[in-house]
């Protein structure tokens, strides 16, 4: 049985006198223990409003409604009262964010904010604590642990500030890390440390790592399963080898020929998705993705189409998906240099030039 | 190369920020070396990318390129013509000739303006366009170019998509019919999938125009895809500059390498096979650069002699220019990398003490 259930979480924020925002519209996924599952899309698609609906972080405001089951462990976390959720949160559960200092609290040494997690969740105290809390700074690779416990949060650059949140978050041995976002602000070469440090984090504690990212990159080198959000749905979930190799919804390729790969040369035309995220039909009323897809059908529009369960462990949500390149559908999979490009472009190439023409007007 | 084939050449070229301190007399008590000593040529209707992590001095190098802020030193010499001794009048009328596109086209548009306003300003400003059916012309050739649609003309900035809106960007410096565009991170604040249409958009209107283009980014994926040429920078210097292809093929300087060994690419068998090159630390201050070469503190090849006293200047080897005094042993794989312990980098430009901070929230709150 999966550590995390989630299925059919809605959230959706009503204010008066404005249009009611579906923010996050009927998402699944799940996630197995100690697995990394990515959750991928463009920002506004959803993903920091289902992480933060599951952690029971949203802002309480009026107006706010949020459905759906999120099933951890076989206990519905929607479902909790306050004291029981914040429990969970910290002991088996945690977060980190986009921007640590938005979580770390400024006028607290780093040590005193570490060692409080280890006396809530663990018990711990005294020079106990205080030895822990140097070890799992020493192990998030915070050079001179001892002396970085008395300074605070402004002493600290971008990447360390990551570090020792991730630390913090670590620190009761969840089963399951959540983590928005988490390089997003930081340069490439702390990125890619950062991102080292929690596959190691992940590899050794066997905890489940949910990783939310807009960029595809990120994804490829870390997840076993990755979930592709468009508009608050997941519209594509799949392996990460068969996805790359052949993705199948149309969003999922037109991302993949958007990006400009380092590994491709000079001149090489991207493959961009015409309009923009703005050009959206409300899922009730067909595939919000069909005002800027190229192989949109009549089918695609009236209502939202059904999730599709194909036989290599992936899903979609489509009616006329890309095709597997060269491949009957049944025949396993062996995926090939290059596949991913000749792939994308062959799937989108004849309908594109017809649609941008249409849709720059 | 003769000077009439390069468009923009830059000799040594240096902006030194002062750093000031005091509450009633501001005293210099040290300067940000945000650009210490920049050759590079750009070949007309040619791509220069300039790629580095923050704070290298990207941004400083291109608006001091087009004067628009001061350099300390150096020369800027655009079309044969050294900008930095210009008078104001004459860089003036030089200034139509080169035009900037930035990255957050909502900052740099006034949202006070349609569309039709912002356009017409410059071509005002720059006298072009004597009558007013001229104009209209101009401005119409331009919205076509960019793929906006006549109607954008009455809106206002607010009312576009981002794409749409870094789309008015480019109009406006088109408009004025340049010869140079510096892009700074043009598709940085955009979506992946509206990342494509403006690099695609740049890369047809160079073809359309013969557009000599500065593009400066720190995604080294979209310098890689649109430039001839690759400067990365390090700590207000560059480090390396080579053809996009040859610097993907066989970077030299360790900087250069693991940078590129960073960046993510949307392929599992990519990321499983390649080789990785993790930097300890991070980037230090300019205020206070290393000394000698300013990446030994972090340099995985560092040597015991010449890294930390003597600064290497950018030489050819090969098809690259590398500054890196072991370019060559490295190269042939007689030096090998080792470890480096991280040393701690005090974020710049905050206090020393936490000040009064409202509405802290408890500790470990969120974990
Ligand atoms: N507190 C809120 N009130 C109203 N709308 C919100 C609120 N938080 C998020 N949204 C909207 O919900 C959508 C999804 O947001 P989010 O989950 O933050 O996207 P992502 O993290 O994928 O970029 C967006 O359209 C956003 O504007
Ligand atoms: N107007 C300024 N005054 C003082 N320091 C500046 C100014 N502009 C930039 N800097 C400093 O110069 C360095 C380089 O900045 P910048 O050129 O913006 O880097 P990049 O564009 O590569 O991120 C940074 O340390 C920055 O803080
Ligand atoms: S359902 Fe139709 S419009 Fe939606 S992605 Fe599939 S083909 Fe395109
Ligand atoms: S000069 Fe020395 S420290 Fe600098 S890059 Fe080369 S080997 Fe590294
Ligand atoms: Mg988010
Ligand atoms: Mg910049």
């Amino acid at each position: 049985m999966a550590l995390l259930e989630v299925d059919d979480l809605s959230v959706t924020f009503a204010r008066r006198g404005q249009r009611t925002v579906h923010a996050v519209d009927g998402v699944s996924f799940s996630v197995d223990a100690g697995e990394v599952v990515g959750l991928v899309g463009e920002s506004g698609c959803g993903k920091s409003v289902t992480s933060l609906a599951i952690m029971g972080l949203l802002p309480k405001q009026p107006g706010l409604r949020v459905g759906g089951k999120a099933v951890f462990d076989g206990t519905d976390l929607l479902q909790l009262d306050d004291r029981s959720r914040r429990d969970i949160r910290g002991r088996d559960i945690a977060m980190i964010f986009q921007d640590p200092l938005s979580s770390l609290n400024p006028v607290i040494p780093i040590g005193l904010q570490v060692t409080e997690v280890l006396t809530r969740h663990r018990g711990m105290k005294g020079e106990a604590a205080a030895k822990e809390a140097a070890e799992l700074l020493d192990r998030v690779g915070i050079p001179d642990p001892r002396r970085r416990l008395k300074e605070y949060p402004h002493q600290l650059s971008g990447g360390m500030r990551q570090r020792a949140l991730i630390a913090m978050a670590v620190a009761c041995r969840p089963r399951l890390l959540i983590a928005d976002e988490p390089t997003t602000a930081l340069d490439v070469t702390i990125q890619a440390q950062i991102l080292e440090l929690l596959k190691e984090l992940v590899r050794d504690s066997g905890t489940a790592l949910v990783m939310i990212t807009h960029d595809l990159g990120v994804v490829a080198g870390m997840c076993d399963t990755i979930n592709v959000l468009y508009a608050g749905r997941v519209v594509e979930t799949a392996r990460r080898r068969p996805l790359f190799a052949a993705p199948r919804h149309p969003y999922t390729v037109g991302l993949l020929g958007s990006i400009p790969r380092l590994d491709s040369g000079r001149g090489e035309r991207l493959t961009p998705i015409p309009g923009s995220v703005r050009d959206l039909l409300p899922w009730p009323d067909g595939c919000a993705f069909a005002p800027r897809c190229t192989r949109r059908v009549d089918d695609c529009v009236g209502a939202p189409p059904e999730l599709v369960l194909a036989h290599d462990d992936r899903s979609y949500r489509c009616v006329n998906p890309a095709p597997v390149p060269g491949r009957e559908p049944d025949s396993a999979f062996a995926p090939q240099t290059g596949a991913v490009a000749a792939g994308a472009s062959d799937a989108a190439a004849p309908a594109e030039a017809a649609s941008r023409e249409e849709e720059s007007a | 190369m003769t000077g009439s084939e390069n468009l923009v050449e830059v000799r040594d070229l240096k902006v030194h920020f002062p750093i000031k301190r005091g509450v009633v007399f501001d005293k210099v008590v040290g300067h940000v070396k945000a650009v210490d000593g920049v050759d590079l040529s750009i070949p007309r209707g040619r791509t220069y990318g300039l790629v580095g992590e923050s704070g290298c001095g990207k941004s400083t190098l291109g608006r001091a390129l087009l004067q628009l802020t001061p350099p300390t030193g150096g020369e800027v010499r655009f079309d044969g013509v050294d900008l930095t001794r210009l008078s104001a009048g004459r860089l003036r009328s030089m200034r139509r000739r080169m035009q900037m596109i930035f990255q957050d086209p909502m900052s740099s548009l006034d949202p006070r303006q349609n569309v039709e306003s912002i356009l017409t300003e410059g071509l005002q400003a720059h006298g072009i366009g004597g009558s007013r059916d001229e104009r209209r012309r101009i401005i119409g050739e331009t919205l076509d170019a960019v793929g906006l649609p006549r109607w954008a003309l009455s809106r206002y900035p607010h009312e576009f998509s981002g794409g749409q809106r870094q789309r008015i960007g480019i109009a406006r410096a088109l408009v004025l019919g340049p010869e140079l565009i510096v892009a700074d991170e043009p598709v940085s604040a955009l979506d992946v999938s509206i990342q494509a249409q403006v690099v695609n958009l740049l890369d047809e209107l160079q073809e359309r125009l013969g557009l000599t283009y500065l593009v400066i980014a720190h995604d080294l994926a979209v310098v890689r895809h649109i430039s001839d040429v690759v400067g990365v920078m390090y700590l207000g210097a560059l480090v390396e500059e080579a053809s996009g292809d040859q610097l993907y093929r066989e970077p030299m300087h360790p900087y250069t390498r693991a940078l590129m060994s960073a960046v993510p690419v949307p392929d599992p068998d990519v990321e499983d096979q390649r080789e990785r090159i993790l930097l300890s630390g991070d980037l230090p201050s300019p205020a206070n650069p290393p000394s000698g070469c300013r990446f030994h503190t972090r340099c995985p090849w560092a040597q015991p002699t010449r890294c930390a006293d003597e600064r290497p200047v950018l030489r050819q080897i090969g098809g690259s220019k590398v500054a890196c005094h072991f370019a060559e042993r490295i190269a042939s794989g007689e030096l090998r990398p080792h470890r480096v312990t991280a040393e701690v980098v005090r974020p710049a430009d905050e206090g020393d003490a936490p000040g009064v901070v409202s509405a802290p929230s408890e500790p470990g709150s969120y974990v």
